[in-house]
């Protein structure tokens, strides 16, 4: 295992990238311990698969360096960086069997015998694999066939880190539910670095103790789940962490004050002034908002049940604000007023948070 | 609701294609199989005789050599044209600009009508006047093949080699192009060298392709006819007289009717029984 370093990382598909557009990674700078289970999270196009493929030598970044430890491993193909990765489509060998399947990465290494049988057989059995072994490949459903892909990475047991590019997408959704937990306890008895690529929220809070969120080539926020659902850097991670996500109101901010529609706000104090004329914005989570005695006046919406809470949706001036009220606690009948938890509620300056570090 | 009467009109819609395939091909066969149990002294008299053609056929000395010709022409030209299309096909460009060049320089000579292609060749290796035959002949070898059989085979089997071996790669490519990226990143990750990438991916990839294209190269190849006609006239001697060559000599050369009806359903039956045992065999064990 090993720890992954990357610095001042810039990647462009094209011969000469120009303008911003161009660049698919738009620069970064990211770090991940040696043993941790990290997520990279993000809708698609992003960039966060051809950051996982700079991590693994498939791609070489344009501009930057990526270190595994102290080593310098930019110009080092796939197979001298000594890692796994796991593709979103099943990539099975057909014509040969389940074994040879999981002990060709061991046997191009030069192992043979005991030692590739020792391994084949352990990961089989972590898989639920070991039954199927002298079955062909292609006749194998594709959970089936994507077990062999994640065998195939599990296998060394030497490897500097293990990538995950969306593996679970091609599942069904039951067998997607085990495969999640037994990844997770995979990282527990292994303590090998993984590196977990999902545009899915719930897969990359429930298996990664660091979540790197990724929009357009840019790190929107590095941080544990507690952390993007408490305190989002940027309005992105708030609409795309959490469910319903993150209401985002309009605002002003005048001597020290903030201000929606008219109501002063209490936030976060805000560690830097915005800039002049920057589009200002509150953000507060569903979950911090309540129903007080006074406050910001709403009418009462749409109400749905969301299993142990449900989800009110209410409105002032055109603004929608939602809200969770635990199952039995009463929702006022028409009109009611709004308190924002002040320390869970931010102003947000051109979609970045004011109360911590601003844009890279 | 009104329920449906069951009626014959669907037939209507079928005899079409009945008529086609009639004319097409079941009255000329059929038009074959009548003449091959009669024997005709012209005036179109004819006289049943069984199958007295088919034993004569089959056990005549000529219709053997003329079949061993074809099955070890044959045999030379796939052990040529497949190896060799799929490694032109492994070494073509997968992306950028050269793609299509490459792609229409490979289509080329398979465009070309088949007694050009004889002509150009028969001109091309003419000892004393043309390009490769005066070349060879310059450089000391003892080249000419309207009177040597081991030159006239050379020369049929580059010639198709030439003109065939676009079709192995053009089918081979596209068995490679339909492989995704991910199995050859997955490869590198792996740490699969070249020959495993092409053991152990390409080549279970391109086998559908593969098997489409021995089975079009065989039966091409089996039923070959315009090309060595044009450029060697099956000779010197009978050297490359072919099943379909010494077929012609038979029906219109000697204007053995019955004899050569035989000859067709044998060579028909031949072709037919081979490629059914082959792809069978090919695809026996496929999944799905």
């Amino acid at each position: 295992m090993a720890r992954i370093r990357l610095e001042n990382l810039r990647h462009s598909y094209r011969a000469r990238p120009g303008e911003d557009a161009d660049w698919a990674l738009k620069r970064l700078d990211l770090e991940w311990g040696a043993g941790s289970a990290n997520a990279l999270l993000g809708p698609s196009g992003c960039g966060k698969t051809t950051l996982l493929n700079i991590i693994s030598g498939l791609l070489r970044p344009t501009e930057g360096i990526v270190r595994f430890d102290e080593q310098d491993v930019t110009l080092l193909p796939p197979d001298a960086r000594n890692i796994a990765q796991v593709f979103q489509f099943p990539v099975v060998y057909d014509t040969m069997s389940v074994y040879d399947n999981l002990a060709f990465p061991l046997r191009n290494r030069g192992l043979a015998g005991a030692a590739v049988d020792g391994r084949v057989r352990e990961v089989a059995a972590l898989l639920d694999l070991d039954g199927m072994l002298p079955q062909r490949a292609d006749g194998l459903t594709a959970d089936g066939k994507q077990k062999i892909s994640l065998g195939r990475g599990l296998v060394r047991s030497d490897v500097n880190a293990i990538l995950f590019d969306e593996p679970l997408t091609v599942i069904d959704p039951h067998l997607k539910w085990r495969l999640r937990s037994k990844l997770k306890e995979l990282h527990q008895r292994l303590q090998t670095t993984m590196i977990y690529v999902t545009h899915d929220q719930t897969e990359a809070l429930t298996f990664a103790d660091q979540v790197v969120v990724m929009n357009d080539g840019l790190v929107v926020q590095s941080g544990t789940p507690v952390e993007l659902f408490e305190r989002p850097r940027h309005t992105f991670v708030g609409h795309f962490i959490g469910s319903p996500g993150m209401n985002v109101l309009p605002a002003t901010f005048e001597a020290g004050v903030a201000r929606f529609a008219g109501h002063p706000v209490e936030v976060v104090p805000p560690r830097r002034a915005p800039r002049a004329g920057a589009v200002l914005e509150l953000g507060v989570r569903p979950e911090f908002v309540r129903f007080a005695d006074a406050g910001i006046p709403v009418r009462i919406g749409k109400i749905s049940d969301a299993g142990r809470h449900r989800v009110v949706e209410t409105q002032h001036e055109g603004a929608v604000i939602r809200l969770l009220v635990d199952e039995g606690a009463p929702v006022p009948a028409e009109r009611g007023h709004l308190r924002f938890d002040p320390a869970f509620t931010q102003l947000f300056a051109d979609g970045w948070t004011t109360a911590g570090e601003g844009p890279p | 609701m009104s329920a449906k009467v069951p009626n014959q009109k669907a037939w209507f819609l079928v005899l079409p294609v009945v008529v086609l395939v009639a004319f097409n091909a079941v009255i000329p066969l059929m038009t074959v199989v009548n003449y091959s149990v009669q024997e005709t002294f012209g005036d179109n008299v004819f006289f049943f005789e069984g199958v007295k053609w088919f034993r004569e056929v089959l056990h005549s000395e000529r219709f053997r050599l003329s079949l061993q010709r074809q099955l070890l022409f044959t045999g030379i030209v796939l052990a040529i044209q497949l190896p060799l299309g799929v490694a032109i096909a492994l070494a073509m460009p997968r992306k950028g600009p050269w793609v299509s060049v490459n792609l229409v320089l490979m289509a080329m000579p398979l465009l070309i009508p088949w007694n050009v292609v004889g002509t150009m060749w028969n001109i091309l290796a003419l000892p004393d006047i043309g390009l490769l035959g005066h070349t060879l002949n310059a450089m000391g070898f003892d080249y000419n093949y309207t009177r040597q059989p081991v030159a006239a085979w050379a020369t049929l089997i580059a010639m198709d080699v030439w003109h065939w071996t676009s079709l192995v790669v053009l089918l081979a490519y596209a068995g490679l192009s339909a492989i995704p990226d991910a199995f050859y990143q997955a490869a590198r990750i792996d740490g699969a060298s070249g020959w495993a990438v092409f053991r152990f991916i390409q080549l279970p990839k391109m086998k559908r392709v593969l098997t489409i294209a021995v089975l079009l190269r065989f039966m091409d190849s089996f039923n070959i006819y315009t090309e060595p006609i044009v450029l060697t006239g099956g000779g010197p001697g009978n050297a490359t007289t072919l099943l379909s060559i010494d077929l012609v000599k038979v029906a219109l050369g000697q204007f053995d009717l019955g004899p050569a009806a035989a000859m067709s359903l044998i060579y028909f039956l031949i072709i037919m029984l081979l490629s059914w045992v082959y792809y069978t065999a090919m695809t026996k064990d496929e999944v799905e």
